[in-house]
């Protein structure tokens, strides 16, 4: 399995980073992409994922109304909805995206959303596309 | 500036059936501005077809060419190599564009992959609103600078219907009632006697009919003689 994770730099990665200071144990197939704030995060980049054989892509930012760059988690939830709509529509499922709001100081909450989206690959089964590219 | 929308991404894969190797055209005005054809939707939509095409192992072949406006041949001209080696282009430009580059390359099919709907402007971000309807025979000098021929639903001249309700049209409470916005507007311009001028029955002559309309401005077209010295 592979799946990717978008995390912003002032929420998502610091609560992966504590969930491995903490000495949380989730799916070693999740793999990290850190971005300065998840408004970056663009539906082209969920489709490439995709493209290349990604079974679940999630995005895990900033708590509601609490972004550090005020509304960057709601513009992501937008991309977000725009990608499931598109892979839908392409018969991969949108179920395969999801967002997920998470502070800096929630270790566990983070070990959660990576084990929910492995539990999700693994009932959705792999990506058709899988080792395209 | 023209406002379209992008088709159903299944019903440009099925206008795409038969065809291999296709070109996602897209244009950097008016349709980019709405987000809908511009270099940002062109690589969303050609990454689609490349997942679809993987999906299905039909085989396309996808490239992707954003013009500074396709509705200009001197533009339109740069998607020549690319058209050679396309069977197919998918333009979401606006119909405009699509029509532009099926002339300048008439032997290779260009499917809409838009459907351009309006003249209009952006009201807020995501959000675009007709504002225009191409009469020509403009009347905004006597109505606050607001179109009542297509922001008014019914498109009258002289004055609101009784449809209207606190500031709203009946056809939805999102749609400000355009004399409402009028009467405003030269209240605050201080010309509210033009409301009590008649519109006189306009002139459609302009508009609709007579076919495709032309406009000529003779300073700008080229002479015999420029033409051929430009040979």
């Amino acid at each position: 399995m592979r799946i990717i994770g978008y995390v912003c730099s002032h929420a998502g990665y610091p609560a992966a980073d504590l969930a491995g200071e903490e000495g949380r144990r989730y799916s070693p197939d999740v793999v990290l992409i850190r971005l300065p704030c998840l408004g970056r995060l663009d539906v082209l980049h969920v489709l490439k994922d995709f493209r290349q054989g990604a079974d679940a892509v999630f995005i895990a930012g900033c708590l509601e109304g609490n972004c550090h760059h005020h509304y960057g988690n709601f513009e992501a939830r937008k991309r977000v909805d725009q990608a499931k709509a598109i892979l839908d529509a392409l018969g991969l499922g949108g179920k395969r995206v999801e967002m997920f709001h998470v502070a800096s100081n929630q270790g566990l909450r983070f070990k959660e959303i990576a084990d929910i989206m492995a539990e999700r690959a693994k009932e959705l089964g792999p990506n058709p596309l899988g080792g395209r590219e | 500036m023209i406002i379209g929308e992008q088709k159903p991404l299944k019903e440009i894969c099925e206008m795409l059936e038969g065809h291999k190797r296709i070109l996602v055209a897209g244009c950097r005005s008016c349709v980019a501005i709405c987000l809908a054809g511009g270099e940002k939707e062109v690589g969303v939509l050609a990454e689609s077809l490349r997942i679809h095409s993987d999906l299905t192992g039909n085989g396309w072949e996808i490239s992707e060419y954003t013009t500074e406006r396709q509705c200009e041949k001197e533009w339109v001209a740069e998607l020549k190599d690319l058209v050679a080696k396309s069977d197919a282009v998918v333009s979401i430009a606006c119909g405009v564009g699509a029509q532009a580059v099926q002339a300048m390359y008439p032997t290779v099919r260009v499917l809409p992959g838009l459907n351009t709907s309006n003249m209009g402007a952006p009201e807020e971000p995501g959000v675009f609103m007709e504002k225009c309807g191409g009469c020509g025979d403009c009347v905004l000098h006597l109505t606050g600078g607001i179109c009542p021929i297509v922001r008014c639903a019914k498109s009258l001249l002289n004055g609101p219907c009784g449809g209207s309700q606190n500031g709203m049209c009946e056809i939805g409470h999102d749609t400000p009632c355009a004399w409402e916005q009028i009467y405003r507007s030269l209240k605050q311009l201080g010309r509210l006697d033009l409301i009590e001028k008649p519109i006189p029955p306009k002139n459609w002559i302009p508009s609709r009919s007579g076919g495709p309309r032309r406009i000529v401005r003779p300073e700008a077209v080229m002479t015999k003689e420029e033409k051929e010295a430009g040979r």
